[in-house]
């Protein structure tokens, strides 16, 4: 079996990254998962968080997420990220502008008194905070 | 006949559109390059978009549980029209190969009993449509002040969109727009969005697990699914207003310069009729002593 696997990361706006990877940990919305050379066919949706990649040459790159999906066969895995920035992009601003926004939408979520988007939204809030703390500024 | 003064400052003026259309043209060329890289940048991820979205789409399409904005909902009464057109004009004829086939379009169900909602994206549109079914317009999205199409941009209008169709506003949208063939051709397009379409893709899909659940993921990723489609037209129409801009000022310089020859024949041929004129007088005025 190979070692590793095409992995694409694309942005409606760009394609970010396009490496040989020995696994990718993505952050699926059911939990955590990693992805490997040969893994069952999956399509997940993505939770804002933290994606590791871990390159063929052992060296590994983190790109911050804020949702999106994807796609995992055993050639390859696609990752459509809805926005995606690579951490030295991540700046307190960054997050803050991140948490800000889930913020909002938590408030307006409240206000229209639907109790699983008030859930939802405070659950993207916390995912937002959790980015943060991960990369260490918050 | 006008006077040599009269042409000389015709020919000047005529010199001076001459720069300005010429500068408008590379003005459009060096726009044209990035649009094109624009959307061509989006492209990976609206082919794969579409890849995984067609996929679910047929698992997922025949039953009752289909999301509404897969299954429509269940009656083509009301349409909802999205215009794409340029914010601005001297591109050829861009903006009017858009509006003629909005218009068409628009007559055509009109004729057939349906009910007509027009939302324009762009000025020219809406200036243009405004004469005959200015009160067929619901809304009007203003992208005068962006530089730079973005996803942003892009979802907003989704977003506006699938809360108009929640809220029951229409039944079927159809996006328009201008698809980017070469800076000669641009082809005027009409995508339907709401209800959801998908270009087949071939070759056997691949049997996926989905997580969470097929109808969750898909119901995650329509309104994704519409932004995508929205966000590719505003691209191909950006890349298309810069070619139709770029061959149309390219036409205006070439016209400008065949003016410019034929004044100044005009102009030499006038001069030198004065100084013949002139000639005569004087030697005539001479053989008369």
């Amino acid at each position: 079996m190979a070692d590793t696997m095409q992995f694409d990361l694309v942005s409606p706006e760009r394609r970010l990254a396009s490496v040989q990877a020995r696994e990718v940990r993505i952050p699926g919305a059911a939990g955590d998962l990693t992805a490997m050379p040969g893994h069952a066919p999956l399509i997940t949706t993505l939770r804002p968080g933290v994606l590791r990649i871990i390159k063929a040459d052992g060296g590994t790159d983190d790109y911050a997420v804020t949702g999106g999906f994807a796609e995992v066969s055993a050639e390859g895995t696609t990752l459509l990220a809805e926005e995606a920035l690579h951490v030295s992009e991540v700046t307190a601003d960054v997050v803050k502008r991140f948490v800000t926004r889930a913020e909002e939408g938590l408030k307006a979520a409240k206000e229209a008194g639907h109790p699983d988007l008030v859930d939802d939204a405070a659950k993207l809030l916390a995912d937002m905070v959790a980015i943060g703390d991960h990369i260490g500024i918050s | 006949m006008p006077s040599l003064k009269d042409l000389k400052n015709r020919i000047g003026s005529v010199k001076s559109t001459r720069k300005i259309t010429k500068a408008m043209q590379m003005v459009a060329a060096a726009k044209l390059r990035r649009a094109q890289d624009a959307a061509e940048a989006a492209r990976p991820y609206a082919e794969r978009m579409n890849a995984v979205m067609s996929g679910l789409a047929t698992s997922v399409g025949g039953s009752d549980s289909a999301p509404r904005l897969l299954a429509g909902t269940g009656k083509d009464q009301t349409h909802l029209l999205v215009v794409m057109t340029a914010e601005r004009g001297l591109c050829g004829g861009f903006n009017s190969t858009i509006v003629r086939q909005a218009r068409t379009k628009a007559t055509e169900l009109l004729s057939m009993g349906k009910t007509v909602k027009i939302l324009t994206v762009g000025k020219k549109g809406r200036e243009q449509l405004k004469r005959d079914f200015a009160k067929y317009f619901i809304a009007h999205v203003d992208l005068s002040e962006v530089k730079r199409v973005g996803y942003d941009n892009a979802q907003a209008i989704a977003r506006d969109l699938i809360k108009r169709f929640d809220a029951g506003e229409f039944d079927v949208a159809t996006l328009f727009f201008n698809r980017f063939q070469s800076v000669i051709s641009q082809i005027p397009t009409a995508q339907q969005v709401i209800p959801a379409v998908f270009e087949e893709t071939d070759g056997a899909s691949t049997l996926y697990e989905y997580e969470p659940s097929e109808e969750g993921i898909l119901a995650d990723l329509l309104p994704r699914g519409v932004a995508t489609q929205v966000f590719t037209a505003l691209l191909e129409n950006g890349a298309s207003e810069q070619g139709a801009r770029m061959s149309a000022m390219d036409n205006a310089t070439r016209n400008a310069g065949d003016m410019i020859d034929r004044l100044t024949i005009q102009y030499n041929r006038s001069r030198q009729a004065a100084i013949t004129k002139e000639l005569i007088e004087i030697i005539s005025g001479a053989e008369a002593l």
